[in-house]
């Protein structure tokens, strides 16, 4: 069997600038293929004006087993929301 | 529905009593509709399931790309040529979000394509019967494509994330195809009486296929309990079909052809149409490998790849060079 071409992950910017989405995967011998591809399979309703393709072994991810420990800090710092300080109502632009 | 006759490995129904702490905290999470992602733990069974049911909905998208792609030449105009080749361009499309997310589950493209060339992986039967006019193009995309969108829309709601994020992706795209295809209809029964003639004569071929897509009748569909508290599977076969018979006839009305069923009738007191009995030894044997293209289609997917390995095997050389050259140039 040939050899297998690595995975890329591809993310695309819309046109509204918003921040480059993920939207998917794709196998390719080389970035400029993946660009490609990305671009035949992942922008053929006007999706987007910009792509990046990352080779999928570059995304470090964390693991679900340390969701909680990762994320637990944040529940009890509710004071990082506006809406925990009551304004009196007089008080106009805050 | 693409995953027609998908075996969950399970004889019986998981119990609570007999499930493992990990796999008792996985279905807790399915069951509160928490999506399953890549690296979380699940139990073996749904993970070789859910590797065969959406490998087998990839390799339906391939091998519906033939059917059409034969038309694609002798479409009656220059815009048919154009959105047909789209259509077209959808499905292996389709196919490519399909396998991304069998590969989050631990299977390479190569397996899965090894496994489809060799048999042992199946596609759906509707792609086993020939294209033989113009008016099958507009068939296909009416009732293929629109019996896939019923199947698809509550996949997006399924248990394993990549899934069901594939599944909205498809389903965005799904509705042109459906719509392309009634238009075709639209047009031709709206024509001369030989190009109704041909949509009414596409109309009797492809009906029962179409119907056959669901699989067979819940009552012969052992293993649809697992996959339903698994959530891959949300609605039953039966039903998927029923809500697609009602939905397509009045669709028949409005174009002026008639299904080729003597028994399809409204029922009243149901709220739904009476359609006749299915000749599920036709489905079977289709699924064997005796529909009238079975043979045609693997040989044209066999020949694909097989006249392919020269670019897949050149792009890797050529990527290799170009790697190793800018090691040098920057050494």
């Amino acid at each position: 069997m040939s050899a297998e071409w690595p995975l890329w992950e591809v993310f695309i910017r819309s046109q509204h600038g918003l921040a480059h989405k993920h939207v998917g995967s794709l196998h390719a011998a080389d970035a400029a293929g993946a660009v490609r591809n990305a671009r035949d399979v992942y922008t053929r309703r006007n999706e987007g004006v910009s792509i990046w393709v990352v080779k999928s072994t570059d995304v470090i991810a964390t693991s679900p087993g340390d969701k909680e420990a990762l994320f637990e800090p944040a529940n009890d710092k509710v004071y990082r929301h506006p809406t925990f300080f009551p304004m009196p109502d007089e008080v106009k632009h805050i | 529905m693409y995953a027609q006759l998908v075996e969950t490995g399970q004889k019986n129904l998981r119990q609570r009593e007999d499930m493992s702490p990990e796999e008792r905290a996985f279905q807790d999470r399915v069951d509160a509709d928490i999506k399953i992602e890549a690296k979380d733990w699940m139990p073996d069974a749904y993970r070789k399931t859910l590797i065969r049911q959406i490998q087998q909905h990839a390799h339906s998208e391939i091998v519906g790309m033939l059917p059409e792609g034969n038309w694609i030449g002798r479409a009656p105009s220059l815009q048919r040529k154009a959105i047909l080749m789209a259509k077209v361009q959808d499905e292996g499309g389709h196919g490519l979000y399909l396998y991304g997310a069998a590969e989050t589950l631990g299977v390479s493209r190569d397996q899965m394509v090894a496994d489809l060339h060799a048999g042992k992986s199946k596609y759906s039967s509707i792609f086993n019967y020939p294209t033989l006019t113009w008016a099958d193009i507009g068939a296909i995309g009416w009732l293929v494509d629109g019996a896939a969108i019923m199947n698809q829309i509550p996949l997006c709601r399924c248990s394993y994330g990549p899934y069901a994020r594939a599944m909205v992706r498809i389903c965005k795209e799904e509705s042109f195809h459906q719509r392309q295809g009634y238009d075709i209809m639209l047009k031709l029964c709206a024509g001369t009486p030989e190009q109704k003639a041909m949509a009414q004569d596409a109309l009797n071929r492809w009906w029962w296929p179409s119907l056959m897509m669901f699989g067979p009748p819940d009552a012969d569909s052992v293993h649809s309990a697992q996959s339903a508290q698994w959530k891959i599977k949300l609605l039953s076969n039966d039903e998927l079909r029923q809500r697609f018979v009602d939905q397509t006839v009045p669709q028949a009305d409005h174009l002026g052809i008639v299904m080729p069923d003597p028994d399809l009738r409204w029922n009243a007191d149901g709220g739904r149409y009476d359609f006749g009995a299915i000749d599920w030894t036709e489905f079977h044997s289709v699924l064997k490998g005796n529909g009238p293209c079975n043979r045609e289609r693997l040989a044209a997917r066999v020949k694909a790849w097989d006249d392919g390995a020269w670019v897949r095997d050149a792009a890797v050389a050529h990527a290799a060079k170009c790697a190793a050259r800018a090691v040098r140039a920057a050494a």
